[in-house]
């Protein structure tokens, strides 16, 4: 059983990975991808919404929006999934609303670290993308709660290895039509071919 | 009518959404392995870019700035939801194709850019074709990529075969690589550099 999970979290964080394979959260990434700290801030927020709003909609989608899912109420016919986009986006926007109060509260210091981040968050497909592919791969809870935290993962270290290479990248002499976002995009198109070779990857 | 006719065409080609001002890059890298994918991604794109910024614009004076950009999500989610349910009824294959990026279509950042930074000002008739000018320069971007990776990562052009392949006993050796995720990102990427060679002034700030 355990194997399971560490086998979903490694295919989660390298083999899917967010940013490389599924180009989920590209406007961020390249956008927020100059500095590898601001990077590091904006990878750490993704993993902990991602972390937190997957398993919330798993519970969602599992107990309100299935088909079925309302027989306890005596609808057992109803079936609510085309709701599924228009709640997963509020559920994400009212977690990182309630995160961002919580935060400011209680770790001011975090707060104040991770604080531009997190409105930008709400629009970052690879939050929703997350959901989305748990609705479709029709994940359980626990599993829900591995893809989140390693999906968040994954999509971080893409994001700080991008920064990492892009602050190398100030100093080498790039063509003139090519600077700024053109070599950023083929830097990772090399990352994404980088982590294809984790494809071989089984446990 | 030829200030419609400017709002139309300039995100068509010198202020591009894509390799212009890099919104909504994520689907457009994502569905770009087969052309007919493109072709219906296009479509629901501009499909709804254009009906919320007309929506948006028509309700602009009535909305509270401090939660506008709620009822913005509530209105291009709803109008994504109508693309999807029309995509899964009409072409339920390419809605598998496509899976969740139809779905993503309202965390692509040039709904929100345009209605942020048009439809909140503009009239309604201006909006809409800002919208229509968007989605289509979106289109042209998606249906390039989609062309070429087509082509040359098996040899077919919406499901027929243009080159032969070799399998099929002709003399075309498809080249993989195109149909994968690095391929896309290097053809943007290159995209963007031929637009910032041809017209330099579509380049960011340094």
């Amino acid at each position: 059983m355990l194997e399971h999970y560490l086998s979903l979290l490694v295919k989660s964080i390298f083999i899917e990975n967010m940013a490389l394979a599924f180009f989920l959260g590209m406007c961020t990434f390249l956008a927020v991808s100059k500095r590898v700290e601001t990077a590091a801030g904006l990878g750490v927020a993704v993993v902990v919404v991602q972390a937190i709003t997957l398993p919330v909609n798993n519970l969602i989608y599992n107990h309100v929006l299935r088909q079925g899912a309302l027989s306890w109420a005596g609808l057992g016919q109803v079936d609510l999934s085309f709701l599924g986009l228009i709640t997963y986006i509020g559920v994400i926007a009212a977690i990182v609303q309630i995160l961002e109060m919580t935060l400011d509260k209680y770790v001011p210091a975090l707060y104040n670290a991770l604080g531009i981040f997190l409105p930008l968050i709400t629009v970052n497909c690879a939050i929703l993308g997350g959901t989305l592919f748990m609705v479709e791969r029709d994940y359980t809870f626990p599993e829900s709660v591995v893809f989140g935290l390693g999906s968040g993962l994954g999509f971080a270290l893409a994001i700080i290895g991008l920064a990492g290479i892009r602050e190398k990248m100030k100093y080498s002499n790039v063509p003139k039509g090519l600077r700024g976002l053109g070599i950023t995009f083929i830097t990772a198109g090399l990352m994404a071919i980088a982590f294809m070779a984790f494809s071989g990857i089984k446990l | 009518m030829n200030k419609l006719k400017k709002v139309f065409w300039e995100p068509v080609f010198s202020n591009n959404p894509i390799v212009g001002q890099i919104l909504g890059i994520c689907s457009a890298l994502a569905v770009t392995s087969k052309l007919e994918t493109s072709i219906v991604m296009s479509l629901a794109v501009t499909f709804v870019v254009a009906f919320s910024n007309l929506a948006i614009s028509l309700i602009r004076r009535h909305i509270p700035s401090s939660i506008r950009i709620l009822i913005e999500m509530t209105i291009i989610a709803s109008l994504v939801i109508i693309a999807d349910q029309i995509i899964k009824a009409f072409a339920y294959d390419v809605s598998k194709q496509l899976s969740v990026y139809v779905g993503l279509i309202i965390t692509n950042c040039i709904l929100m850019g345009r209605a942020e930074a048009f439809a909140l000002k503009e009239p309604p008739l201006k909006s809409f074709v800002d919208g229509l000018g968007n989605g289509l320069g979106y289109s042209l971007i998606l249906l390039i990529v989609g062309f070429i990776r087509e082509l040359i990562g098996s040899g077919k052009l919406l499901g027929f075969s243009v080159l032969k392949p070799v399998t099929e006993g002709g003399w075309y050796l498809p080249n993989g690589l195109f149909l994968l995720a690095p391929s896309a990102f290097v053809l943007i990427g290159v995209l963007i550099w031929l637009l910032r060679t041809w017209h330099p002034k579509a380049g960011e700030e340094e």
